[in-house]
């Protein structure tokens, strides 16, 4: 019941790399993770890849499979043509450490400046009250796995490294979007949103939506309601004159 | 020290490990005001915690008034049948609704009652809902709302680093020893105090729901380090884990799909669990589907069905069921929700479930039901701890979470763990702290102990030998699954011991090939060395144990012995040569054995 594929993986690090073919037998329900690990225990022992659970719920395994970015562990093999070729590289935003495995670091710094989650001060019984109906949204916020896919093809740092200076990028937008929609939380990043973390470059072209293995609606749910946020703050003139005049809403 | 040399960091305390427990320890022990560093072996929350789906065990009383940590006590002990270390249970029982209420402060948002409190959903051996959860991702919550708190108290995380050794000074701990998976290079931590949180030792098993991390890393330092190791022979096999395709065998079914209704059957489509009540759980146990199915809207007038009985009895009942030729297509059994709750009800509630058996086992599990076996997933024994402070029995070592022994006694509750983690986290990182505060004069380790890592890391760089630790790996989860599994006897586990003492030799003659920048092969060549330590440990105390209890079957003692009801096995390590011996459990206070006499 075992057919035959050919993997190219790319293999190297920093300084430059190539392609390597490996033929491989698959076997029933496969996914391209396991022929990694095939490949990594039978001819390719030093082969790098990130993995954890293998059951798409750690993020751990991203890399590009035909030039799509996906998990590698959620990819089924079935999805492919027997003898076929399928390639599987790095994701190309994260600089490389050697073959598969990126430096992801930038989500890690990015994740470190934002503002905590300060919370309202208990119910007089020492509980917090809310109903699931006005948890639900944030539910959803709070799925996200940091699998970073959504960083990967986000153009403004795809194409662009440098705004990875002043972009938050599409997880951390979800992020930040599950605080400001916290029912508890009291603290305010409009601001911060508006002038140091990039809203504004974002032109919702939904790529960040299209790879989310947890299929987080990230651009309607979480950038747009953002960036109404920070339009009603400072663009809409009765807001901006109240916000003057009394501060904070 | 070699500054030049290593990488070298000091600090009060270092926590290894950064799952539940790490993180929860680094944040008790850096707002102590210890310098205090988080090291783990992957990125910054991937660790296994992650994967925890159904919830937290805690007493709230939210959806049950009558609960309280009394009867979630007792229900950790009967569930461990009494090998528990009782004062563990006791703190784990009475702290974890803080625990809980604490991360709520911290950001996570729990799904909520009709009255917007934290809803508690049913689990095996609780006797009320009791399991805080997020549908069914509660770990993920759990991990991603500790993550973001240690990173906004700027703790120090050294992420995937991988340690090695534990160094000393004397008989006190004073650092430790590991490399940078990123770049291969060396690093060494100078500390007061040491936190073990490394997890488990699943990857010593060929049919697991652990990841390539738990290959019993803080099991084996702590044993190095001269600590005493208890309850090794206690494995839980979870009873659900996927059996189909091959290659998603192991992986994780949560608990909740029975907690929410769903049920066990045979290939002859009997509810075959009404057969496997033990005597000790008899009283409070359906007899009836009639009466089980009550029970989840009535829990006054009806008993808790057998699919919910404690998981060592559930995973027993599986492998029989199997043997006996009533098995499903692929050597499991059948975890049946789909006839029983409606389509949308098993989406809202089991959303990572119905995602995880579509996408990889094209089943729907509102149409058709699961195919399940039972999967290696946690051990019970570890560390021996003090239970106030989780001290080891080594000056300067602490350890929590899976880690640690004592707590589960000879089998844990699902939902017990990720409390545990909160729990003895926060106290471990308190204990530590205390520790690092109190304890006088520098330590150091000597350079020689240094170059002594440093020379045993690289030998399979410099070997002339032709072993293949990947093969080495497999034929050690191959004899661990067929030896020292569900179902044990005298000469199979001496069997396996002879097998892994072989493996022991060639693992000395493995060769790895390349360089030492992010290189696969080579962790996997250093892991292999707590890998056959933590496996010894479990076959070892396996065959010390001449009875059946929790996780720890005897086909040739397959009743409990009285004698050994009041005993820990003990491992520790002296000159190179492990030890066995059998230890008396700590005595209960009068008070808490009350609290087993009264019942039906």
């Amino acid at each position: 019941m075992g057919s035959q594929f050919r993997f190219r993986v790319w293999r190297g690090d920093s300084t430059g790399g190539e392609f390597k073919d490996y033929p491989v037998e698959v076997d029933e329900g496969m996914v391209v993770l396991d022929v990694i690990h095939r490949i990594q225990a039978t001819q390719a022992n030093d082969m790098a890849v990130r993995w954890n659970c293998k059951a798409g719920k750690c993020g751990s395994c991203s890399a590009e499979v035909n030039g799509k970015p996906r998990l590698m562990c959620m990819t089924r093999m079935n999805l492919f043509e027997p003898d076929s070729t399928i390639t599987v590289a790095p994701m190309r935003t994260f600089g490389v450490i050697r073959d598969l495995v990126t430096d992801v670091s930038f989500n890690f710094a990015m994740a470190k400046q934002v503002p905590a989650f300060r919370p309202k001060p208990r119910e007089a019984d020492g509980t917090y009250r809310m109903q699931q109906e006005d948890i639900d949204r944030v539910q959803e916020f709070h799925k996200c796995i940091e699998c970073f896919l959504c960083q990967n093809v986000c153009h403004v740092i795809r194409d662009h490294q440098e705004h990875k200076q002043h972009f938050a990028g599409p997880r951390m937008f979800v992020r930040y979007a599950a605080l400001e929609m916290h029912p508890l939380d009291t603290n305010d990043r409009t601001e911060l949103l508006r002038n140091k973390m990039g809203l504004g470059l974002c032109n919702i072209t939904k790529c960040c939506t299209e790879v989310c293995p947890e299929h987080i609606h990230i651009t309607d749910n979480a950038i747009i309601p953002l960036k109404e946020r920070v339009v009603d703050r400072y663009y809409d003139p009765l807001t901006r004159l109240a916000h003057k005049l009394f501060g904070r809403k | 020290m070699p500054e030049t040399k290593y990488e070298t960091h000091q600090y009060d305390v270092i926590v290894i490990g950064a799952g539940g427990a790490g993180l929860r320890a680094a944040i008790e022990s850096s707002a102590l005001g210890a310098r205090t560093a988080l090291i783990c072996k992957s990125l910054l929350g991937k660790a296994h915690t992650v994967m925890a789906e159904g919830g937290i065990a805690a007493a709230l009383g939210n959806v049950y008034p009558e609960d309280n940590w009394k009867v979630h006590f007792r229900d950790t002990m009967r569930g461990g049948k009494m090998l528990n270390n009782w004062r563990m249970a006791q703190l784990h029982a009475q702290e974890s609704p803080a625990r809980v209420l604490e991360l709520e402060e911290w950001g996570a948002l729990f799904d909520r009652t009709k009255d917007g409190r934290i809803l508690q959903r049913d689990f095996g051996g609780h006797r009320y809902a009791r399991l805080a959860h997020v549908g069914d991702r509660t770990g993920l919550e759990m991990i991603r709302t500790l993550q973001q708190h240690a990173v906004h108290k700027g703790i120090d995380v050294f992420m995937e680093c991988t340690i090695n050794r534990l160094l000393m000074d004397g008989d006190r701990v004073s650092g430790a020893f590991g490399y940078r998976r990123e770049s291969g290079k060396f690093i060494v931590f100078q500390a007061k105090a040491a936190v073990l949180a490394t997890g488990g030792i699943g990857k010593a098993y060929q049919i697991t729901s652990n990841s390539w991390e738990y290959t019993g890393d803080g099991h084996s330092l702590a044993l190095w380090a001269g600590a005493d190791l208890i309850d090794m022979e206690f494995v839980q096999f979870h009873p659900t884990g996927m059996v189909w395709p091959p290659s998603v065998r192991g992986i994780l079914v949560t608990e909740g799909v029975r907690g929410d209704g769903g049920t066990l059957r045979n290939s002859t489509g009997e509810r075959f669990m009404f057969r496997y009540i033990p005597p000790m759980f008899k009283a409070e146990t359906a007899e009836t589907e009639d009466e089980a199915d009550r029970w989840y809207t009535d829990k006054k007038n009806a008993r808790r069905t057998p699919d919910l009985l404690p998981r060592d009895e559930v995973a027993r009942a599986i492998n029989t069921e199997v043997k006996a030729g009533r098995g499903s297509p692929h050597a499991g059994v059948f975890l049946d929700i789909a006839s029983r709750r409606d389509s949308e009800y098993i989406k809202r509630r089991l959303p990572s479930m119905y995602h995880q058996f579509k996408e990889l086992a094209d089943v729907d599990i509102t149409k058709d039901p699961m195919e399940v076996g039972p999967t290696c997933h946690y051990v019970m024994g570890g560390v021996r701890v003090d239970a106030d402070t989780a001290a080891s029995t080594v000056k300067g070592l602490f350890a929590a979470g899976e880690v640690a022994g004592g707590m589960h006694g000879s089998n844990r509750l699902g939902g017990n763990s990720l409390s545990d983690l909160l729990v003895f986290g926060r106290r471990a990182g308190q204990g530590a702290a205390d520790y690092a505060r109190s304890s006088t004069g520098s330590t150091a380790a000597s350079l020689s102990q240094i170059e002594q890592c440093s020379r045993e890391a690289l030998e399979p760089f410099e070997r002339s030998g032709s072993e293949n630790p990947y093969t080495i790996q497999q034929e050690l989860q191959e004899c661990m699954h067929n030896l020292v599994g569900i179902i044990r006897t005298e000469p199979e586990l001496k069997q396996a011991l002879d097998k892994i003492r072989t493996l022991r030799e060639r693992s000395a003659h493995v060769k790895i090939e390349g360089h030492r920048q992010y290189n696969p092969g080579w962790h996997l060549a250093l892991d292999l060395k707590s890998l056959l330590t933590v496996s010894e440990c479990v076959a070892r105390a396996a065959l010390e144990r001449k009875e059946s209890r929790g996780g720890h079957t005897r086909d040739d003692y397959p009743g409990p012995d009285a004698k050994f009801a009041k005993v820990n096995v003990v491992l520790r390590e002296r000159n190179g040569a492990l030890s066995v011996t059998q230890e008396p459990l700590p005595e209960m206070p009068d008070e808490l054995k009350s609290l087993f006499e009264e019942k039906k």
